[in-house]
């Protein structure tokens, strides 16, 4: 089967959907790959690289012709009119937002395959370009911001005077956000992250920011990974929280997503207002009308000394690496289509990743696809509450029972028993328990020399022995001879192979 | 001759004098500076009340073929003490505590020989009782000690012996012992309980036997405190046979330190006592692969690529089990710490209170390849803080970082503890193939995102690491 890579013909778009590399990946598929002339020129890939990987040069009309066309953005009217019957795209689509587009692919027959509706589940997170370009993403971000910020992110003292570290705001913990967390701590900066979804406070805090709550309880998890649109008093606690904060920020980042809605409006005017001038806003949410009020579409705005940057192709502004996540995406997704790795695609609507993705088959519009689950963390919770629920029942059980027969027993034994056995057995049930507390007190590091010690000392019953040597008889004799012998070899013994341990551990 | 110099009142001051040097023995061992100490009382303890009872008034006779022979002893004791490999110390424990049994077995017999007073009515009745009682346990303590002792040389295969109604055996074992103890206290002459006494000690070795044989390799921890802690009822059985409080006292500190031993064994793979006693893992054969679960794929790494990971780490654990003691790995695990030290790589050992073959193995280990103990540290100490670990390394153990035993409850070590590296960033595990552990269960931690797989053997590989200096 032939795959056609097309050159992209966005404005300003400097991505491309293969890289070299993968062009060599994809022919141990069982494909043959046609990219077009200067595919990937603007993120430094040269057609000689692809040569050599296996790839032929054509022309833009070659790569319309092949069976299974692979692009980055989503398809122009153009590009969609030159493929017709059986052929199959795979690219960026944005299915429920644009309706007219995929009507055109049902009316063409075109098999349409749309990177943006990969399930958020753990199987199919090596296929989720989403996820990959919004880390480059985020960590772009907070480059841009650097870039039109005026200080340093880090602090420093120098001979010249103290540098204050500065103050980032990240809202919003998906991955865009955690990638620009992690940027953001690694240049030095002093970083806060806020999310409706209690459970991201973990991974925010393994990054090195401050997660940063408001005293509701309301959790924004939902079942497809996103977060949900939350109640009226939810949000007026955290713009009150974010009002609070744009007093004492020098850089806020905003990457608050629903899908299929127009971005929350989170920092209004007010909010940029009260910043200190000269301080950054980088709006990731630009795309979908921005976080910010005052957000323009792929600008930098300023309003009171306050820069918003609303670009929108951040990942294309780093375009090789972008690249390169983004083949190794569509790679993962190609090895899932071909399960025989003989070249021939097989859209499995069994699979539900693959499900997920298909958009338009045989002429069928197959979007929405039904709801699936994000598995990961919701479900392994509740299990380990049980196993440990069981462990605490069988404890709470065994206490009490044992304890009354334990007191049965002494009485009974306390009823029939003379005055000496009475005596001997005080001191046996004592030692016990100071056995018990004394045993607990021993560090864990020192069970075997313990098991050593305890062996030697157990062979006190050579004294039984020793008393019984005088006996007259020859087989006592004989007997509590043997006993005293085998006994020693343990006295000595043990005592001996403890202290030689105990000379080990050294610190 | 009679060296009876001190009288009957100087003697038990001397036994007095001499259990509180025992507890002392047992409570220095609450750390490892006070452990030296406390095995310096524990010697002095014994010398004191040996050489009381020696000169005390039941002593009159004998005295040379006395020191004789434990001199003998002692000087067999010191050659086996000397020539014991660090790795074979559960199987010197095991045989040391059959020697305890069978000197349990042998004042027991002593004892109904020759009692010490005529008793009559219900102190017969009781002293017959302590005789029995005494001459059970330690028969028990000393077959089921060889057992544990071939089990754990490899001169017995490792695997639960399962016999066709072994609870049953088990039971008829005992109530046939409880029925010739019946037999035996109702005996009119010596030779008449002989008869009895003779029986239960054949039936008693054979319980012993089976009930070490039918447990696996798995559970020898337990198995190796709880006949500590026979040994130790044994000796106090002996004490209330002989009218002794300082055996009583030994007997039951020691009886209850294995006890405890074994409740801690068991709480660490959260298996009750009983189901241990009963029978070993896989008997039941729950073999649980849960292969309906995508597992994903292992990803192996190569030696470069280790040494890579080791050096971008800051902070490392190592995870030791008991094939790096196996494969005697823990010496160049030494060299490397002291490498990764020079690196300003932090080190810490996390060992499970299971690892090894009993309770603390893992730790003299580590101690005899001069690893410094204050970088060892428990499971419970280090589980917690897992997210800032860069890189677990897990040699030659695998049940005890079991995922599965937390998540998944079908599983046949659902609820054991375990070492939770996986929260970590990343981990490593050495492994000679992909091959089930002791329990036999499938570890999901092979196929997490952050596990790579080392291949092969752990020492050789290790023994590759040495080149990191260059």
């Amino acid at each position: 089967m032939k795959v056609g890579i097309l050159k992209e013909i966005k404005d300003n778009e400097k991505r491309v959907a293969i890289t070299p590399n993968v062009v060599l990946k994809i022919k141990n598929l069982g494909f043959d790959v046609y990219v077009e002339n200067n595919l990937g020129y603007e993120s430094s890939f040269y057609n000689n690289e692809y040569i050599d990987n296996g790839a032929e040069i054509c022309t833009k009309d070659e790569i319309y012709k092949c069976d299974l066309i692979l692009k980055i953005n989503k398809p122009s009217y153009d590009e969609v009119s030159q493929l017709s019957d059986n052929q199959t795209l795979v690219s960026f689509f944005s299915p429920s937002i644009n309706p007219e587009l995929l009507d055109r692919c049902k009316k063409d027959k075109i098999n349409i395959l749309s990177m943006d509706s990969v399930p958020r589940i753990s199987r199919a997170q090596k296929m989720d370009a989403l996820s990959s370009m919004a880390n480059v993403a985020g960590s772009r971000a907070v480059i841009e911001a650097a870039h039109s910020f005026g200080r340093f992110f880090g602090g420093q003292i120098t001979a010249a005077g103290k540098i204050n570290p500065a103050k980032i705001l990240i809202i919003g913990a998906g991955v865009a956000g955690l990638s620009a967390i992690g940027t953001a701590s690694s240049l030095g900066a002093i970083v806060r992250a806020f999310d409706t979804r209690p459970e991201v406070k973990e991974q925010v805090e393994s990054l090195g920011a401050q997660f940063l709550t408001v005293n509701l309880d309301e959790d924004g998890s939902s079942k497809d990974g996103y977060a949900k649109v939350m109640s009226k008093e939810f949000i007026d606690a955290e713009m009150a929280l974010f009002k609070e904060q744009a007093k004492d920020v020098d850089v806020i980042i905003t990457t608050a997503l629903i899908p299929g809605k127009d971005a929350p409006k989170l920092i209004t005017r007010e909010m940029v207002e009260l910043m200190k001038p000269g301080s950054v806003i980088v709006d990731l949410a630009a795309q979908q009308g921005g976080n910010c009020e005052l957000c323009q579409r792929d600008k930098i705005a300023i309003h009171s000394g306050v820069k918003i940057i609303g670009y929108t192709d951040l990942p294309s502004r780093l375009p090789s690496q972008s690249s390169e996540l983004y083949a190794n995406n569509l790679f993962h997704i190609l090895d899932e289509l071909t399960p025989n790795k003989d070249g021939q695609i097989n859209i499995n609507m069994d699979d539900n990743v693959i499900r997920g993705m298909t958009v338009v088959r045989d002429g069928d519009i197959t979007f929405p696809p039904p709801k699936i689950e994000v598995s990961a963390s919701s479900i392994s919770k509740p299990i380990e509450k049980k196993v440990e629920l069981s462990k605490n029942g069988r404890e709470k059980k065994s206490s009490v029972i044992p304890g009354l027969i334990g007191l049965a027993l002494l009485f009974l034994v306390g009823a029939f028993a003379p005055e000496s056995f009475m005596n001997h057995f005080t001191v046996f049930v004592l030692s016990c328990f100071i056995g018990y507390m004394v045993i607990w007190n021993v560090t864990a590091s020192l069970h075997t020399p313990l098991m050593s010690v305890t062996n030697a000392v157990s062979s006190i019953i050579i004294i039984g022995a020793i008393t019984q040597i005088s006996n007259t008889d020859m087989i006592s004799l004989v007997l509590s001879g043997l006993a005293i012998f085998i006994a020693s070899i343990n006295i000595f013994g043990g005592f001996a192979v403890t202290k030689r341990m105990l000379g080990m551990f050294k610190k | 001759m009679n060296f009876d110099l001190l009288s009957i009142e100087a003697v038990r001051a001397l036994y007095i004098v001499s259990a509180v040097l025992f507890i002392l023995t047992l409570g220095g061992l609450s750390n490892q500076e006070s452990s030296r100490q406390g095995n310096i009382y524990g010697i002095s303890a014994m010398t004191i009340a040996i050489t009381a009872t020696i000169f005390g008034p039941q002593v009159s006779s004998n005295y040379s073929i006395l020191i004789i022979l434990i001199l003998l002893g002692g000087s067999l004791g010191l050659l086996l003490s000397k020539k014991v490999q660090m790795t074979e110390m559960p199987e010197l424990v095991a045989i040391l505590h059959s020697l305890v049994g069978l000197a349990a077995v042998l004042v027991g017999l002593v004892s109904f020989i020759n009692p010490v007073q005529e008793y009559i009515g219900i102190e017969k009745t009781i002293h017959s009782i302590e005789v029995y009682l005494g001459i059970f346990i330690g028969m028990v303590t000393f077959s089921g000690s060889i057992i544990a002792f071939g089990k754990l040389s490899g001169k017995i295969s490792g695997n639960p012996l399962v016999l066709p109604a072994k609870h049953y055996l088990n039971l008829f074992m005992l109530l046939a012992i409880i029925y010739f103890a019946y037999e035996f206290i109702n005996a009119q002459n010596l030779n008449v309980a002989s008869i009895p006494l003779t029986i239960m000690l054949i039936v008693s070795f054979i319980f012993g036997v089976h009930l070490v044989a039918s447990i696996g390799g798995a559970d020898m921890p337990v198995v190796v405190s709880m006949l500590n802690s026979y040994s130790g009822w044994a000796a106090s059985a002996t004490g209330f046979m002989l009218s002794n409080d300082l055996l009583i006292v030994v007997g039951a500190l020691v009886g209850s330190s294995g006890a405890i031993l074994s409740y801690i064994m068991c709480r660490a793979m959260n298996r009750s006592f009983i189901s241990v006693i009963a029978g070993g893992f896989g008997t039941e054969s729950n073999v649980v692969t849960s292969g309906n679960q995508d597992q994903g794929e292992v990803q192996a790494i190569d030696i470069e690529e280790f040494k890579t990971m080791i050096t971008a780490a800051k902070k490392i654990a190592i995870i030791p089990g008991y094939g790096m003691a196996v494969a005697q790995a823990q010496f160049v695990v030494n060299e490397i710490i002291n490498i990764l030290k020079n690196k300003n790589i932090e080190v810490i050992f996390v060992i499970h209170p299971v690892a090894g073959r009993m309770p603390g193995h893992m730790n003299v280990l580590l101690a005899e390849a001069q690893i410094p103990y204050d970088i060892v540290y428990e499971m419970d100490e280090v589980n917690n803080d897992f997210d800032k670990i860069d890189l677990s390394i897990v040699i030659g153990a695998n049940d005890i970082v079991n995922p599965s035993a937390l998540e998944d409850p079908n599983s046949p070590i659902a609820g054991m503890p375990v070492i939770e590296c996986w929260k970590g960033t990343h981990t490593v595990v050495m492994k000679r193939g992909m091959s089930t552990g002791y329990a036999g269960v499938e570890n999901p931690l092979f196929f997490v995102e952050n596990t790579r797989m080392l291949f092969g053997d752990a020492k050789e590989s290790l023994s590759q690491l040495l080149t990191l200096n260059n």
